[in-house]
């Protein structure tokens, strides 16, 4: 096994010892910071974001892979900074009012901070107003998580929001989330939506193309 | 690149629930002649529904559950219910669907508007044992509640322990519980048994509990009307 293979197999795994260890080995082999980001770690959680499709990992699984992937992004960053890639844009991520669910909002925060984002994580339980005033504050795209039917109508509210505070062309928005579908995105004005963190990424790079 | 590599976990094994019989083969017809309505359940409320049949007296119609588990992949709730309906459809004349919406985005309703089969109304089976209203205020009161009802109580350990890989994971405890303040007990009956379950969860979970009794909340009534003679019927549910 080479070292990027390590790597994918200790994020999968969600070792969470053995990921920054490896991070750290390849780094000291030579291997370039943005191959053991692209091939090793953002691989791995495709391959997970995957296995849940398939059924074959559930929430625990992936969890543990995030932790792992996070755990090898901590001594990795240092080096993608040193390495000159500079942000490709700056996303404000939450889960939208009266939601407390964050496990898929973190992984697309990871997915798009393996994608060159900057990005800010305002948490969950967010009003539209704290969202607005991020927004006021100067970010190239706003992503909105929710997870519960009762609480789709708050993403409608925050853009609605978004829109009423003139700020509607400031910034792209994207939406997701299991209850939330494409048609449901159009509906609302949003700008995309994506259904998983890895088609977040590949949306989110679209967006400020 | 390495994504095309594949893996195979082991998956923990969800723990069979026991069917209730209800869900098995279906109410006799107090007529013996064949039922004309068919209740399509969510198996998490198979005991549920046996009380509520056998307390309001209600007969003449077949019950039939889908498994639990759905519950936790809501995703494939729609195809689950589209590929039943499709086996069953001609041969009732009425066809009731006992899910609310349960995190499936609409997908189940257009489901349900292919057949012309309605559902309980609401999000999820709290909204509907507390009633809307007070799910809402609830809700509203504390963001950061997680909901116990009978059913989740007495599978707590299978369904949120195990579920969410708890036994396996326990350092996940603040990944997935760290934002919340507390857990409210929707209670549908009054039963001390129960309650002490409750608070032994809320306890595992490091929150603290309110208990609330709720009764079966909009279930109710709405399998009463459903299971009416058409002439009697009050509303839609
Ligand atoms: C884990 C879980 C929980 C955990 C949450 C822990 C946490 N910290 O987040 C706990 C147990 C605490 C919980 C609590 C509750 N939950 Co919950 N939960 C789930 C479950 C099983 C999985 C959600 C999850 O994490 N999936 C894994 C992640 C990776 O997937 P994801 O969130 O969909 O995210 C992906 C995509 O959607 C997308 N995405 C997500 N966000 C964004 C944002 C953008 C911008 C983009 C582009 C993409 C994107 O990318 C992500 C990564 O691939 C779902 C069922 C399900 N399978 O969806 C129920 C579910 C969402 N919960 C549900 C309910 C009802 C609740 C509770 C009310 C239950 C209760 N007993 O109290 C509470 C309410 C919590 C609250 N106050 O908000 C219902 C919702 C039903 C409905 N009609 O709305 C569901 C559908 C279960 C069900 N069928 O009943 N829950």
């Amino acid at each position: 096994m080479d070292e990027i293979d390590e790597i994918y197999e200790a994020v999968l795994d969600g070792d969470m010892r053995a990921t920054p260890e490896y991070v750290q080995a390849a780094l000291d082999a030579g291997v370039s910071a943005s191959a053991i980001l692209q091939e090793g770690m953002i691989a791995a959680m495709n391959e997970v974001g995957r296995l849940f499709e398939e059924d074959e990992y559930f929430v625990p699984e992936m969890l543990i892979a995030a932790r792992a992937m996070k755990a090898g992004l901590s001594i990795l960053r240092p080096f993608l900074v040193d390495a000159g890639i500079e942000p490709v844009g700056k996303v404000v991520l939450g889960t939208v009012q009266g939601d407390m669910h964050d496990i898929g909002k973190n992984l697309v925060g990871m997915m798009l901070e393996g994608a060159g984002f900057e990005i800010v994580d305002l948490g969950t339980d967010v009003a539209p107003a704290q969202f607005v005033e991020a927004v006021r504050n100067g970010v190239d795209i706003l992503g909105l998580s929710a997870l519960l039917t009762t609480t789709l109508s708050s993403m409608e509210s925050t853009i609605k929001a978004i829109e009423e505070a003139g700020l509607r062309g400031a910034v792209k928005l994207m939406v997701g989330g299991a209850p939330v579908t494409d048609g449901y995105a159009r509906k609302i004005g949003a700008d995309g939506y994506a259904p998983d963190a890895s088609q977040a990424a590949t949306l989110a790079i679209s967006l400020i193309a | 690149m390495q994504s095309g590599r594949t893996r195979t976990a082991e998956m923990p094994p969800w723990p069979p629930i026991r069917q209730s019989a209800w869900c098995r083969g279906g109410v006799v017809p107090a007529d013996a002649a064949r039922p004309r309505v068919l209740i399509l359940a969510c198996g998490a409320l198979a005991r549920e529904l046996g009380v509520i049949i056998d307390r309001n007296g209600l007969a003449g119609f077949d019950v039939e559950c889908l498994p639990a588990r759905l519950h936790s992949r809501p995703e494939q709730i729609p195809g689950a219910v589209d590929r039943h309906l499709r086996r069953v459809v001609g041969r009732y004349e009425r066809i009731f669907v006992a899910y609310a919406d349960c995190g499936t985005g609409g997908r189940l309703d257009e489901v349900l508007a292919r057949y012309g089969v309605e559902r309980l109304t609401g999000a999820h089976c709290y909204q509907f044992y507390a009633g809307t209203d007070r799910f809402q205020a609830l809700h509203e009161e504390e963001p950061g509640t997680l909901y116990l009802t009978d059913y989740v109580v007495r599978h707590f350990d299978r369904l949120i322990w195990r579920g969410l890989g708890l036994d396996r994971h326990p350092e996940l405890l603040e990944d997935y519980f760290g934002n919340y303040r507390r857990v409210v007990y929707l209670a549908q009956t009054e039963n001390p048994a129960l309650t002490a379950q409750a608070e032994a969860a809320a306890d595992r979970l490091g929150l603290i509990l309110e208990h609330r009794y709720v009764g079966y909340g909009e279930l109710e009534p709405a399998l009463v009307d459903i299971t009416a003679p058409a002439e009697t019927r009050v509303a839609t549910a």
